[in-house]
């Protein structure tokens, strides 16, 4: 193929490609913070709610509180940053006028409208507790009592999918590089969510009761990179933008993070600054992992080389679907 | 319906939404040997649907200040400049205003390559929604706002889209688009993009840039008619030498399911910005799922045993 700087022909190092004007093929997602946002504290609510449903079961206060008020931040954050992400906020609830399986947003929206009130009813059972204990509310606060528990096993065990159909959110696309690590991307997104909130329960519980906390985070970051090394593998040249510019900058920072918070809970997670610190490390890595990996979609959707060089490949190997055809006498 | 998953494949798709007895599923035929860049399919959509302008800017590629699809471009004509050979290996050539010839020294040209022939040569092409049979943008919708049309179009219903933006990033075509502004024009903040002028369908009339085009490069009719009609288009073209003629979007065997419109190019879909082999994303949303659940079952499954691991 021929490639000249000239209009319908681009000049890009590396494949070289044809396309209009080097303008996009695709249209990036109009999203903006809010939604890696989500997919951060989505996550963290999600593991919190695992661990708090674990430490109320075996009886480790401090972590239950963690770990349910946690979630409830998390729900909170989730909950603004996805309204606030649409056109028309005010028109939210049409959300819940159907329930699509072939939108991964619907299906996010029923889980979450499952685990959400699970999830509050065990952080009220808590705060409840914080300002007098239950039993102070009267009658409310003795069917809070009664319920709070079940609640937050419930809650428990709805959690694990929050965690992960984020991946298929935005692998559901055509963005070359979240449809491209479609495999990858559910457990990258379910382990970054158990990194961060381990990180979280060794910030915020007391030493004695965080070891759940701890074996969460580090098998968390262990898998988070080990799902990174993995999605850049069968990505191939689609990885590319997870290497460069601003998204690049927050993949290695994210990197470094998990592998030090990881590093940090192995040696010295029973000190309590050593624990804090990585707690920190492993929360701002999985941040950063769900911020390079939104920002790496976006910019290989406003790249037409991501668009056309793969499937050009695709044609290349014999392996397109007949798109084009010379239109020879009918079939 | 038996199909266990129709995700992917050749179907109806009016009937696989549940109409019972539709009419013939509509289309685009496209026939962009004929094109003459004259905008007239443009300036017909904006005034029919009430599509706010955009601003006037001047883009510097040929012709071309519309610049893509999108929320307030529905329809937009694509200009090439090229060198000889349907590959281009020249620099871009002034080649004047746009004149009137016969259909025969057009397609000479379009042909391009040939010692007798004009070394250059300039593709127009009128670009629109594909109106695909499977529709990623239908399929992630989360309110149900864009739906499946008795003729087999795809439309927002700008009552209920609530700007989620997810149909946007799920388009392997790149045409829908949140409204950004105007400020001031109706459905900011809303996804937007050619219905097929549904309204128009629904009273037997034919979209207004089909009726608008002087040249009949956009056919409107029944899909089924229109396959039929590009086949032996093509073929005349060929026959008359115009090797580089091809279909594009015309195969219910493709990536989606075959488009609703559909194209007669003259070069590669990519120098008409088109992706040269688009496939619907939901084709592979089962093993998403699959996979979300298994990572979703191994984090309970891990969480259980942080708890059961040890006592610290
Ligand atoms: S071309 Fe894009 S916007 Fe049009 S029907 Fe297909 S997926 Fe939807
Ligand atoms: S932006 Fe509107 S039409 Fe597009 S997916 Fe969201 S609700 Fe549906």
């Amino acid at each position: 193929m021929t490639a000249e700087a000239r209009p319908g022909v681009s000049m890009v190092p590396g494949a070289e490609f044809r396309s209009y004007y080097d303008r996009a093929v695709l249209k990036a997602s109009p999203w903006e913070i809010d939604i890696p946002i989500y997919l951060f504290s989505g996550g963290l609510a999600a593991g919190s709610s695992l661990l708090a449903a674990g430490a109320d079961l075996s009886s480790r206060p401090g972590l239950r509180r963690a770990g349910r008020l946690t979630a409830l931040g998390g729900l909170g954050v989730s909950l603004v940053a996805l309204v606030h992400d649409l056109g028309r906020p005010g028109r939210f609830l049409k959300m819940l006028r159907v329930a699509k399986f072939t939108s991964p947003m619907s299906v996010g929206t029923w889980l979450l409208a499952t685990y959400g009130p699970l999830a509050g009813v065990a952080a009220a059972g808590e705060v409840a507790r914080l300002v007098g204990g239950p039993k102070s509310l009267g009658l409310p606060g003795q069917l809070l009592a009664a319920v709070e528990r079940p609640a937050g096993v419930a809650a428990a065990v709805t959690a694990p999918t929050i965690a992960s159909y984020t991946g298929v959110l935005l692998a559901d696309t055509a963005t070359p590089t979240w449809h491209g690590a479609y495999r990858e991307l559910p457990f990258l997104f379910t382990a970054s969510a158990a990194a961060a909130s381990g990180g979280m329960g060794m910030l915020a519980a007391p030493v004695s009761e965080a070891g759940p906390a701890r074996r969460m985070a580090l098998a968390g970051a262990l898998t988070e990179l080990v799902a990174e090394r993995r999605m850049e593998q069968s990505l191939g040249m689609l990885a590319e933008p997870l290497h460069q510019g601003r998204a690049g900058r927050w993949m290695r920072a994210s990197s470094w993070l998990t592998a030090a918070g990881a590093v940090g809970t192995l040696l010295a997670g029973r000190s309590r600054v050593a624990a804090g610190l990585s707690g920190l490390a492993l929360l701002a890595g999985s941040w950063c992992t769900r911020y390079g990996v939104f920002e790496a979609g976006q910019a290989s959707a406003r790249d037409p080389r991501y668009t056309v060089v793969p499937q050009r490949e695709r044609i290349e190997a014999g392996e397109a679907t007949p798109s084009v055809t010379a239109g020879s006498p009918a079939p | 319906m038996t199909r266990t998953n129709s995700l992917y494949g050749p179907l109806d798709p009016a009937r696989d939404a549940g109409y019972v007895d539709p009419p013939p599923r509509k289309g685009f035929f496209t026939d962009t040997s004929i094109c003459i860049g004259c905008k007239a399919c443009e300036v017909a959509c904006k005034e029919w649907n009430e599509v706010p302008d955009q601003g006037f800017d001047l883009l510097g590629s040929s012709y071309d200040n519309t610049g893509a699809l999108g929320a307030n471009s529905w329809r937009h004509v694509a200009f090439v400049e090229q060198g000889s050979g349907s590959t281009g290996t020249r620099a871009p050539v002034d080649l004047g205003m746009p004149t009137v010839r016969g259909e025969q020294e057009d397609a000479a040209e379009a042909a391009g390559g040939d010692s007798d022939k004009p070394d250059f040569r300039w593709l127009m092409s009128s670009d629109v929604c594909k109106h695909c049979t499977h529709a990623a943008c239908l399929d992630v919708c989360p309110t149900g706002s864009l739906f499946r049309t008795e003729f087999g179009t795809v439309v927002v219903q700008d009552d209920i889209c609530n700007g989620c933006g997810y149909c946007v990033p799920a388009c392997p075509y790149g045409v829908i688009e949140r409204r950004k502004g105007p400020s001031g024009a109706k459905n900011v903040g809303i996804a937007q993009k050619c219905t097929l002028c549904y309204d128009r369908l629904g009273a037997g009339q034919e979209p207004a840039c089909a009726k608008a085009c002087p040249t009949d490069s956009i056919q409107f009719g029944d899909l089924d008619e229109l396959r039929g009609r590009a086949q032996e288009r093509v073929a005349a073209l060929h026959e008359r030498g115009v090797s580089s003629a091809r279909l594009y979007g015309h195969d219910p065997q493709d990536g989606v399911g075959g488009a609703g419109a559909f194209f007669l190019l003259l070069d590669e879909p990519e120098v008409y910005g088109l992706p040269p082999d688009p496939i619907v994303t939901t084709r592979d949303l089962p093993s998403m799922y699959r996979r979300a659940g298994v990572a979703a079952g191994a984090l309970l499954a891990g969480a259980a045993a942080a708890f059961l691991g040890g006592r610290r």
